[in-house]
């Protein structure tokens, strides 16, 4: 078995701001991020050879064609990918395999969700039990809060965190996202806020309260992708990215009916650490990458998240939030974007914006100098969809060309 | 001897007191308290309830027959009985019937289970009767209505009462009615119903059994019969010439309401509870004629003391906060419209899980042992392929390994608690926490299965197990 690794570089990067946008359509945010991509990278659309799409909630798409007659693609080949929140990524690795087999040149790889049309928040969808009319009916199996909230009250109960100490600590994680947010120009809540404000905010899931959630919303993220030897002719001051490694874990499932299963760690996001880390050649996470994009859809998915990741010892996430490991300059920022909370999260677009977010702070182009990154070499993009027991996990790693290619 | 194997009863948790009743019309509507359905009850599940009751200790292969009885069934056609016997897991080659249209059912029921018995072609047959009535707001009803179930077991082996005789009169009589165009019931003026119907119809079918029996009102230990409400039980009490305080089982008016069908079969379990062997019991019911029972209490009745009964649910409540959560659990109104799409439920798969839905039977595997639910074809825990035997769960408790409780989910009682429960002897059932005190709950906690109405689809009624703090 090969590794990727290095194998394929992405030369143009394009993504929508993040938000509700009441005046504009999938095919808007598709045309914003993708021509972005186009123009960053110095091509046409005519010069696309294959590309990929993923998105996941939608009633006005379908298959790929959503992608080629947005961009007016001629008649290449479009492949719709859906894998939860882990869409971004599968797009991404979909292009990125496509090259290293050689059978493509150059490659697009767009994620995009447009859930603001819906009329109410939340990702629900009320659709017939797929296989039992109740038990895996919603709303009856729980929104996404309910099942994130399950593994928080499991956590504090198995590290001895009483529940106001447990919210307390979650409340840290939202606080220092959005201080992230605040500063980043493409972020969607730009407001700081206090530890007592995250407190305070109503409950939606108890013990998750509105402010230890991120909303979802609109947005599109777009990637050109070649093979690294032909970066230099897209990006002649070598200023792209490689992959170093992409992985996918779909779990067995069942993790909430099943004893073994204690909902405090992430096991598909365990299973897709290893391939990734393996593929890249990581051996120690938290010293090796310059920063991580984390799947923060609740302040508990980030705290599991980074702790399932290898970033933090299992149960020790307290000492790291509270020494402020994962602020930006601390050890290993995490969500120095300002994470989903920050964002939102339209689930086929975050995994491209996690790239993207590596990508412009390589490049030393993060807009606001004050969350400009210094030395940035090695980034992680994580995705989960699902819920706790039941995820498919998407990870990317990023980083800057191996030196003698470059 | 033809009589009573088994007995058992179901009070829902909720109760609104008259004082909140009350306050909300600006008027005085009498003291006490009347037990409510919860939202996700109605009179089948409450059925369930009283029939697990009733079965406690008792073999369930060997039940012959389930016969319902309400005048609220949830569907106005297709059979609530069948769906009782699949959650209550008797055998499927049973007759099971309805009885509804009248609240003299629960004793139609009854005495077609003793007849079948006394035929010889059961042996042993169930008898249940529930009611989850919904009396107009603002009526005389609203305050007197309360929801409740009672079941008995009808054998002649181990019979913990005899039947001694019993004595049925039909009457053309109308005193409430509903059609299917109605939403609330019909009635008249409560004199004429009380003083030409009531006390005439039902004294006449109790002063017939006596004569048949030779007996007069003094043979009788404890008389449980029907009343429309305290004033006219407590008149036809004077009238029949029964002592108040020694001879009669109050009919719970103050603390669970007019419970309709299920009203004098929950005052007849009220009164099993505090019986003794050789006691002599009056059993009747009233509604277009009137149907007496005399019982006679053996030695056996020490052996079903252990039921949940009347004494235990009834100690066992949550006063609802006021008159609005009532309206909201009893959907009293035309609601807000929701945004969601709308839930659609599928026969086919209904049929294809009906014995992982009803009964609730999980899977054990033959090659790690592991119990697991819902139904799989490979095993969760070792990857072995078909090769499970059906474990039944619904009869299991669990510990809550974890939960949430969502402020928001779409279901009438918030906050729906998400809850992860470890069952005893394996397995780990995942579910929603009914009748609960939200201040309560904690990991940990012991739960047990209750049979819940839950989602509409399709026009359908969708039921399945919840799990709920140990009731009593």
């Amino acid at each position: 078995m090969e590794s990727l690794k290095d194998k394929v570089a992405i030369v143009g990067m394009g993504c929508t701001p993040f938000g509700e946008f009441w005046d504009k359509d999938p095919v808007d945010l598709i045309v914003d991020a993708a021509f972005e991509a186009f123009e960053d990278a110095g091509v046409e659309a005519k010069n696309i050879q294959a590309a990929w799409v993923g998105y996941t909630a939608s009633d006005t798409a379908m298959t790929g064609i959503i992608l080629s007659s947005a961009l007016q693609l001629q008649y290449i080949p479009v492949t719709r990918v859906e894998n939860a929140c882990g869409t971004g990524a599968e797009t991404i690795r979909g292009a990125a395999l496509a090259l290293a087999s050689k059978t493509y040149d150059l490659t697009l790889a767009v994620g995009w969700d447009k859930l603001k049309d819906a009329g109410f928040g939340g990702i629900g969808q009320a659709f017939p039990g797929k296989w039992h009319p109740v038990y895996g009916a919603a709303p009856e199996i729980g929104g996404a809060v309910a099942r994130y909230a399950l593994a928080a009250t499991r956590y504090f109960s198995k590290y001895g965190l009483s529940p106001e100490e447990g919210k307390r600590l979650l409340a840290k994680i939202s606080v220092k996202s959005h201080y992230n947010g605040a500063r980043n120009p493409k972020a969607w809540l730009r407001r700081q806020l206090t530890i007592e404000e995250v407190l305070n905010a109503p409950l939606i899931a108890w013990p998750l309260g509105l402010l230890d959630c991120c909303g979802v919303n609109d947005g599109a993220s777009a990637a050109i992708l070649c093979r690294t030897e032909d970066a230099k002719a897209f990006r002649p001051k070598g200023d792209y990215i490689t992959i170093k490694g992409v992985g996918i874990s779909c779990g067995p499932g069942w993790g909430k009916e099943r004893v073994t299963y204690d909902f405090t760690t992430w096991e598909e996001t365990e299973a897709a650490a290893r391939q990734v880390y393996q593929m890249a050649g990581i051996k120690n996470p938290r010293k090796e990458l310059s920063l991580a994009e984390v799947h923060d859809c609740f302040s508990i998915a980030e705290l599991i998240a980074v702790e399932s990741l290898g970033i933090c010892q299992k149960g020790h996430a307290k000492e790291d939030i509270e020494s402020g490991a994962w602020e930006q300059g601390g050890e290993i920022p995490v969500n120095i974007s300002g994470g989903l909370k920050s964002f939102g999260h339209p689930p086929g677009a975050s995994g491209g914006r996690e790239v993207y977010e590596f990508y412009k702070q390589f490049q030393g182009k993060a807009e606001e100098p004050s969350r400009q990154l210094k030395d940035v070499k090695l980034g992680l993009a994580h995705n989960q969809g699902g819920h706790p027991g039941n995820f498919v996990c998407g990870l990317t790693i990023i980083g800057e060309p191996p030196s003698k290619i470059r | 001897m033809v009589g009573i194997v088994s007995y058992g009863a179901y009070i829902p948790i909720y109760r609104l007191s008259r004082e909140a009743i009350s306050a909300m019309w600006v008027k005085s509507l009498g003291r006490g308290e009347k037990a409510v359905a919860n939202a996700d009850e109605d009179s089948l599940t409450m059925g369930v309830e009283a029939v697990l009751d009733c079965l406690n200790g008792m073999e369930r292969q060997q039940v012959d027959g389930l016969y319902f009885a309400t005048a609220s069934p949830p569907y106005v056609e297709k059979q609530s009985a069948s769906i009782i016997r699949a959650a209550v897991d008797l055998r499927e080659d049973i007759p099971t019937m309805d009885i509804a249209h009248s609240l003299r059912g629960a004793s139609s029921a009854m005495k077609a289970a003793m007849d079948a018995v006394q035929a010889g072609s059961a042996r042993r047959v169930m008898v249940a009767a529930a009611e989850c009535r919904i009396p107009a707001p603002n009526s005389e009803f609203e305050a007197i209505f309360g929801d409740g179930a009672a079941a008995f077991l009808i054998g002649d082996s181990d019979v913990a009462a005899i039947i001694e005789g019993s004595y049925h009169l039909s009457s053309e009589f109308i005193d409430v009615w509903r059609k299917p165009e109605d939403a609330y019931m019909q009635t008249w003026e409560d004199r004429f119903l009380r003083d030409e119907g009531y006390l005439k119809i039902l004294s006449q079918a109790v002063s017939a059994l006596l004569k048949k029996h030779g007996l007069s009102p003094k043979g009788i230990s404890k008389a449980a019969f029907y009343g429309p409400d305290a004033r006219a039980h407590a008149a036809i009490v004077r009238a029949m010439g029964l002592d108040a305080k020694t001879q009669v089982q109050a009919p719970m008016f103050d603390s669970v309401g007019n419970t309709g069908t299920a009203l004098a079969p929950m005052t007849l379990v009220a009164a099993l509870e505090e019986t003794k062997p050789g006691d002599r019991i009056l059993y009747a019911t009233y509604g277009d004629g009137a149907d007496a029972f005399l019982l006679r209490v053996t030695e056996q009745i020490e052996k079903v003391r252990n039921r949940r009964g009347i004494k235990r649910h009834l100690a066992s409540k949550l006063m609802l906060p006021g008159y609005g959560k009532y309206v909201e659990i009893r959907e009293l109104m035309e609601w807000e419209a929701g945004r969601h799409p709308s839930r659609r439920s599928s026969l086919p798969v209904i049929w294809r899980e009906r014995q992982h839905l009803f009964p609730l039977y999980g899977q054990k595997c033959r090659a790690c042992g592991n119990i697991q639910f819902p139904r799989q074809r490979v095993c969760i825990y070792c990857q072995a392929k078909d090769d499970f035997e059906l474990v039944r769960l619904s009869d299991k408790r669990g510990t809550l390994f974890t939960f949430s409780m969502d402020e928001r989910a779409m279901e009438v009682v918030l906050p729906k608690v998400f809850s992860v429960v470890d069952l005893e002897g394996g397995g780990r059932f995942y579910s929603v926490m009914t009748d609960r005190d939200p201040s309560k709950i904690e990991v940990g906690m012991t739960l047990e299965m209750t049979f819940r109405r839950q989602l509409e689809g399709s026009g359908l009624h969708n039921y399945f197990w919840r799990v709920r703090p140990i009731r009593c």
